[in-house]
């Protein structure tokens, strides 16, 4: 069970939240007209073995999106962001 | 084997009615079942699980493997429970398994004779054939083996218990109740920690109950009891396991409420599940016993050292009147003392040469006949032991001497004691092995939560023990801030030896030639023998990972416990290292098998997940309406009257709509309100087409794409102030549609002034359908609702009785449409309003079946059609989006594979003859061969009311080039081919004059 510190909610058991993924990639801006960006945004991600900075969303609680580190090792959780807080 | 006419911890004064293979056992209050089944004279208690040997009770705690039986009977009925951990109780009834007829004579070991064939990884290599037909040969062997296969065997019926799930907190989770976990908790609980004690026994103590009643060891435990007992922080459950620990200090425990009475009482559950926070653990979960291998040591009759004694000072029963102990440690010392003390006639059979002159004193000293530097080669009988040959040894185990038999009715081993580290090993991987205990033991770190304490440290004395326990417990209550203290340490009192000092590395004993005179098993639940092992060696699986999974050793639900060892020792030999270099594999949860209801606790049923009712619910229910499932929604599927079926409803529903009015209740439908500045953007970005001249009153059927280009979403959504948008989306999408617009405005669009926020459950909604719908929501809203006032794709306010509601004008039906949106808490009461006023105009509600053939019959898509493989292209909408401002997926869509001209389109199907086509029906040319997915499949089907005809929505290749073809339409699965004209999918009224009047 891992627990995610929720800036807004406390700690919290995983099982109120759903995973979002990678939070490292960049949406390309809404003009970008070029296929690779779009491409590289929506299908391809690294596969870190250790730290991992991702989404999650607190859907039964604050409705927040999370920026979160987790190790995908160990599933130790190192920070716990609001992801309007953090860079983009 | 028999009773002993006193001492155990049972009570005399409470016999127990007991029943094993429709014969009575002499239980009391205080035996498990298989101290009755010993006390009773059964040796033969069960059949092995491949070869089918007769199998007898081999410990007395969860590490059995063998003594595995069906307990209860009906409804209650369980198998594979082992009778070791089965508390007994007045009118408890157990059977055996994995035996036809019966027990003394099955069948099934035919297999033990066919066991040449059967040896590792033989399914393998049989069944695989070149040879024709070499599946079906499979396919019929099959069959058979699956009757043959498992062990016992479940019940049908339906659970009569419940179950609950519980969370609890805690600073100091102590697993274990032994004489290292109730120091622990003692002293955690003197400093103030909340602690909870959890033992999977019925009674606390652990090895200290194996210990004479009456001595040191019983007044130890009271006292520490008594004190716990009066701690208002600290929480004991006893008949509880630990069975898992997760991630983030989480614990998964069973508590047993109510297995050891014939049925729950009081309403109560049957068993309790416990999710467990808890900042620290301490692992104080002792050391399991370690068999010695040797010919023929399965047999009933074998069984662990530590165990015969258990059963002769705990439960009062000898299981053996003539006894071997065999040993290469010092801890079986004891273990021949009490049993001599007990009226047996013990010798002992050491395995090393020389031992301690006091150790062997204690045995002597109590009339254990004693031989240096044996070990027993081969255990003898059929259906029991009945001697035990024994050899001189060297040291390697092997015989060097000539062979002597012991007449003997029971062989007690220890081959050392390995740690319970199996739940530590689920959080951290890999335990060390130490050379001091020939055993794993965790691998030390500070930073570690979890903290081993006792035996299960390998702790080599009791002493030792309690200093770990409340060392331990000490630190984990400071790690949660709590360091009050005050008392003093219990003292130690004696008992046996332990196993750690002076122990031989010594597990297994052979003859002159390093052969087995009979099958040697190391895995007893799964039938594997020494000789598989070598196998797997032989065959290159020498890895630990490899060794597991070919051979099955450590596979069971015992997962291990008494074999994984031994099984490493073995290949380590034949690898000729030492065996932390073979490696260990890792244990999962659960630590002993749970029952699947303790989990789901009252999760099942109607409480698998929430059921969603529409504000209306109860009056569709009361005006006969089946009701149908919608994801978690319920909908009203159709009205019958009288005896109509389905098909006669929603037929006679559908022409009254076109025929007259209709109203259906569509709140299921996601609405989601976006409010703020910057809300047109916003939707200009989310929806293919544009926002921005969308004015107040009026409102716009949007398509929603994936970030990917394929469509998502569909709905329609009005504008209701400068900055107010009521969105709608289907049903099914909701909460995906409201979760991507919140990941979008959170992540990458944050500049954007929106707030976007669910209103489904705020908002009933209906829709009121047919020529005559103005005329009746004119009349009870008392609105203009002419076509000049309220055009298509326009809302207005209104009220019906008091209540102030929007009207819509928009059609999913293709008739004159209109939708009502009400405050949810007023839902029935408008509803009712409109009932009343609609008898006038011979108004009928109609449900989800009508409201899809109506839809059909237009050619709308919906989720059949927007199922997430087909693009706005796929569907025709492309019209749809802007050229002028991008969207979601506005530029993948355009990728080359999603232009390709060759994808199915959209078109309709009129089917010819009276079947109409199913869903997922794939499309071929009229002729031809009909291999693969052909040329598309079918998305949608009804029988048409209006037509008068079966017709379908489908996507074909080229559809729009081949109106008027004939294809066929073919249901694989089901064996069915129709055939079908391709025509438009806008079947009735394609202009839209009904809906535009």
């Amino acid at each position: 069970m891992i627990r995610i510190d929720c800036p807004i909610c406390g700690l919290r058991d995983e099982t109120e939240f759903t995973y979002g993924a990678d939070a490292n990639v960049r949406r390309p801006a809404m003009d970008e007209a070029e296929m690779q960006p779009w491409l590289d945004y929506v299908f391809f991600r690294d596969n870190p073995r250790g730290w991992h900075r991702e989404y999650w969303h607190h859907v039964q609680g604050c409705r927040q999106w999370l920026v979160v580190e987790r190790n995908t090792l160990t599933h130790e959780i190192r920070s716990c962001d609001l992801a309007r807080e953090v860079a983009a | 084997m028999k009773r002993l006419t006193s001492g155990g911890r049972i009570d005399r004064a409470k016999p127990l009615s007991i029943e094993f293979d429709s014969k009575s056992l002499p239980g009391f209050q205080g035996d498990t079942l298989s101290s009755a089944l010993l006390a009773g004279g059964k040796s033969l208690v069960g059949r092995s699980f491949k070869y089918h040997r007769p199998r007898g009770i081999y410990s007395a705690g969860a590490e059995e493997p063998n003594a595995l039986v069906h307990l209860r009977q009906g409804n209650r009925h369980e198998p594979n429970a082992r009778a070791t951990m089965t508390e007994a109780f007045d009118g408890l009834v157990a059977t055996s398994q994995n035996a036809w007829p019966n027990l003394q004579f099955d069948i099934g070991a035919v297999n033990n004779w066919l066991s040449p064939f059967f040896s590792a990884g033989f399914y393998y290599k049989t069944f695989i054939g070149p040879f024709k037909h070499s599946t079906k040969f499979w396919m019929m062997c099959e069959t058979v083996i699956r009757k043959a296969a498992g062990m016992g065997r479940a019940t049908y019926l339906q659970d009569p218990d419940s179950y609950e799930k519980r969370n609890a907190f805690c600073d100091v989770l102590v697993i274990g109740g032994g004489i290292s976990g109730l120091s622990a908790a003692l002293a955690a609980g003197r400093a103030g920690a909340q602690v909870m004690l959890i033992e999977q026994d019925f009674k606390l103590g652990g090895a200290a109950l194996s210990d004479a009643v009456g001595g040191e060891g019983d007044t130890w435990i009271a006292t520490v009891h008594r004190e716990l007992m009066e701690m208002q922080n600290v929480r004991i459950l006893t008949r509880t396991t630990v069975f898992g620990a997760y991630d983030g200090d989480t614990y998964g425990l069973v508590e047993r409420v109510s297995d050891h009475i014939l049925a729950p009482e009081n309403h109560q559950v049957r068993q309790r599940y416990w999710v467990v926070h808890a900042k620290r653990s301490i692992l104080a979960t002792g050391a399991i016993e370690r068999p010695l291998v040797f010919g023929g040591n399965d047999k009933p009759g074998v069984m662990l050292a530590g165990a015969a004694r258990t059963y002769a000072n705990r439960f009062a029963v000898l299981a053996g009147e003539t006894i071997v102990v065999t040993t290469n440690n010092d801890s079986a010392y004891i273990v021949a003392a009490d049993l001599a003390l007990a009226g047996a006639m013990v010798t002992l059979v050491e395995m090393r040469a020389s031992v301690a002159q006091d150790i062997m004193d204690s045995a002597t000293d109590a009339g254990v006949t004693l031989h240096l530097g044996h070990g027993v080669l081969q255990a003898l009988g059929r259906k029991c032991v009945t001697g035990a040959v024994i050899v001189p040894i060297d040291m390697k185990g092997r015989a060097t001497g000539p062979k002597k038999t012991l007449p003997c009715d029971l062989i007690a081993t220890s081959g050392g004691w390995a740690p319970a580290v199996h739940l530590w090993s689920q959080l951290y991987k890999k335990p060390v092995y130490i050379t001091s205990g020939t055993c794993f033991v965790p691998a030390p770190l500070e930073t570690h939560t979890m903290q081993p304490a006792g035996t299960a440290n390998a702790a080599s004395s009791l002493a030792e023990v309690i200093e770990q326990g409340c060392s331990r417990g000490a630190e984990a209550a400071q790690a949660a801030d709590c360091t009050s203290s005050g008392g003093d340490i219990p003292k130690s009192f004696s008992t046996g030896a332990f196993w750690q000092s002076n122990i031989s590395p010594l597990w297994a004993v052979f003859d002159a030639e390093g052969k087995f005179p009979d099958k040697a098993f190391v895995d007893f639940q799964h039938d594997v023998k020494v000789s598989d092992i070598d196998q797997a060696h032989l065959e290159g699986y020498v890895s630990v990972e490899h060794l597991k999974r070919y051979t099955t050793t450590g596979m069971g639900s015992d997962q291990g416990k008494l074999s994984s060892v031994n099984a490493l020792a073995r290949m380590a030999d034949l690898r000729d290292v030492a065996i932390p270099d073979v490696g260990t594999t890792t244990f999962r949860p659960p630590y002993t098998p749970i029952a699947m209801g303790s989990v789901v606790g009252h999760e099942h049923g109607r409480h698998f997940r929430p059921t969603r009712l529409s504000p209306i619910h109860h009056w569709h229910l009361e005006n006969g309406a089946k009701m149908t499932q919608a994801g978690a929604w319920l909908r009203s599927w159709y009205y019958p009257k009288g005896n109509e079926d389905l098909r006669s409803a929603y037929i006679r529903e559908a022409r009254h709509v076109r025929e007259h009015v209709g109203i259906v209740d569509v709140s299921t439908l996601g609405k989601i309100a976006v409010q703020g500045p910057d809300a047109a953007e916003f939707l200009n970005r989310m929806y293919v087409n544009g926002w921005k001249t969308l004015n107040i009153g009026r409102l716009r059927y949007g398509v929603m794409l994936r970030e990917d280009g394929f469509v998502m979403d569909d709905g329609a959504t009005a504008r209701l102030g400068e900055h107010d948008y009521f969105m709608s989306t289907t049903t099914a999408n909701a909460a995906k549609v409201l979760a991507f617009s919140e990941h979008l405005l959170q992540t990458s669009w944050k500049n954007l002034r929106v707030h976007v926020t669910t209103i489904t459950d705020q908002w009933a909604a209906f829709a009121i359908a047919g020529p005559k719908a103005r005329d009746l929501l004119s009349k009870v809203s008392g609105a203009d609702l002419s076509n000049d006032a309220l055009p298509n794709n326009h809302f207005t306010q209104a009220t019906v009785g008091e209540v102030n509601v929007r009207i819509h004008r928009m059609s999913y039906s293709g008739e004159l449409a209109y939708e009502v949106y009400v405050p949810s808490g007023f839902g029935r009461y408008v509803w009712e309003a409109l009932y009343a006023s609609g008898a006038e105009f011979d108004l009928r509600p109609y449900g989800s079946e009508a409201m899809g053939a109506l839809r059909i019959e237009k050619g709308h898509v919906a989720g059949p059609e927007l199922e997430g493989r087909t693009t706005m292209k796929d569907l025709g909408l492309e019209g749809f989006a802007s050229s002028k401002k991008p969207f979601v997926g506005s530029v993948l869509r355009k990728r080359p594979v999603l232009e390709d001209p060759e994808r199915p389109t959209l078109v309709g199907l009129e089917i010819g003859g009276g079947i109409a086509a199913k869903a997922g029906s794939l499309l071929f040319p009229e002729t031809g061969e009909t291999n693969g997915h052909g040329d598309g499949w079918v998305s949608s089907t009804t029988y048409s009311p209006a037509l008068g005809r079966n017709i379908a929505m489908c996507f074909l290749k080229n559809g729009q080039a081949r109106m008027g073809e004939t294809v066929r339409v073919i249901n694989f699965v089901g064996n069915e081919e129709l055939a079908a004209k391709v025509v438009s999918h806008h079947f009735f009224d394609p202009e839209g004059k009904r809906q535009n009047g």
